[in-house]
């Protein structure tokens, strides 16, 4: 296979040696087939061992390797060399602190995640002995939300969330929406109490960037839509006679 | 924590979005043909002035127009915020107040109409 090699600029940040980050080039000999996280793991093994990213699967399943490419969130281990121009450009996911070089804080997204509460809420107990039945149909309508990797593009690539680091954002909430919707969960009313308050769905503008830079195909803007009509019918619902308030 | 009452003028929102997106291109193509004098068939002034004469009309026309009004407004607010304007809760009531006001107008003009 013929080799191509990329001039690769780094962003490189260590808090306890540099005052702000600044830019390193590398120029990697890259195979054909290689993906940016191949130059990234040749650039730590054959010429700069100080780098720090985050790397685990190289298969898109464990959402660590998310970094701005040319200005794009992706994963990288999905973005191919053969796709992209010989000068490339890899930052950390924009939106969050930079803890060093491409590795970012992500306390702000995981405390998030607990108000979600993203797991099956039953009020009544679970069918005894037996398979909770579920129709196809009703798998069919949570489904894509489930392919969620927690890569965390979708908040890089939010306005909103850059603009105001307070709401909630897209995964979290197309997370809680994928509970909202499981025939089997009975927790709606609880979420929405959190999810739809100020800082929850009502933030969204429906840009819709989270989508369209979802390396999974999850569309969390149709989910946080989703949620508004959710939202705005549990509003006028508790202010009916009965309702809770 | 609860439902934010931001539900409310989001619900108008939607609403006002649905009519406007199905309704509104269709709307400004045929009135633009009226407007340079091309008067498509059936939507002579007479015609159309009867159609505002009858309730169900007077009704039609009061929501396409008033929740339109209450999708621009909310839209403005969400464009405020986008363009940097940290002044919300001003920027909310001044757009939802011309809203109202163009809801109140729309009401008065549409009785008006024997």
């Amino acid at each position: 296979m013929s080799k191509r090699t990329l001039d690769i600029e780094v962003l490189r940040y260590d808090p306890e040696q540099d005052t702000e980050p600044h830019f390193m080039s590398y120029q990697v000999p890259c195979e054909e087939d290689w993906a940016i996280l191949d130059a990234l793991n040749y650039i730590k093994e054959e010429l700069d061992t100080t780098l720090a990213f985050r790397w685990s699967c190289h298969m898109m399943v464990c959402g660590s390797c998310g970094m701005m490419v040319n200005g794009e969130p992706v994963l990288t281990c999905k973005t191919f060399v053969r796709d992209l121009p010989k000068d490339v450009r890899i930052e950390p996911l924009e939106n969050f602190p930079i803890e060093r070089d491409l590795v970012v804080v992500l306390d702000d997204v995981m405390e998030k995640l607990q108000m979600a509460k993203p797991y099956i809420i039953r009020k009544d107990p679970p069918p005894e002995n037996e398979e909770f039945n579920q129709p196809r149909s009703a798998l069919y309508k949570f489904k894509q939300y489930t392919m969620c990797v927690n890569c965390m593009c979708c908040y890089s690539a939010c306005p909103q969330y850059a603009l105001d680091s307070s709401f909630i954002g897209p995964a979290v909430l197309a997370l809680a929406h994928r509970y909202n919707i499981d025939s089997r969960d009975q927790g709606k009313s609880e979420r929405l109490d959190i999810l739809a308050d100020h800082d929850g769905v009502w933030n969204c503008s429906f840009v819709g960037a989270c989508s369209e830079v979802c390396p999974k195909n999850v569309d969390p803007a149709a989910a946080l839509q989703q949620m508004k009509i959710d939202g705005a019918k549990a509003y006028w619902l508790q202010k009916l006679p009965g309702g809770k308030s | 924590m609860a439902i934010a009452k931001k539900s409310v003028v989001w619900g108008v929102f939607a609403a006002g979005g649905t009519v406007a997106a199905f309704l509104f291109p269709a709307l400004i193509a045929l009135f633009g043909l009226v407007a340079s004098g091309t008067v498509p068939e059936g939507l002579e002034y007479a015609n159309l002035h009867g159609f505002a004469s009858t309730w169900i009309g007077k009704i039609i026309l009061f929501f396409v127009i008033s929740l339109a009004l209450w999708h621009a407004a909310h839209r403005l607010r969400v464009v405020f915020h986008d363009f940097g304007v940290r002044k919300d809760k001003i920027v909310a009531k001044a757009v939802y107040l011309v809203a109202a006001i163009g809801t109140l107008l729309t009401a008065y003009y549409l009785f008006a109409i024997g």
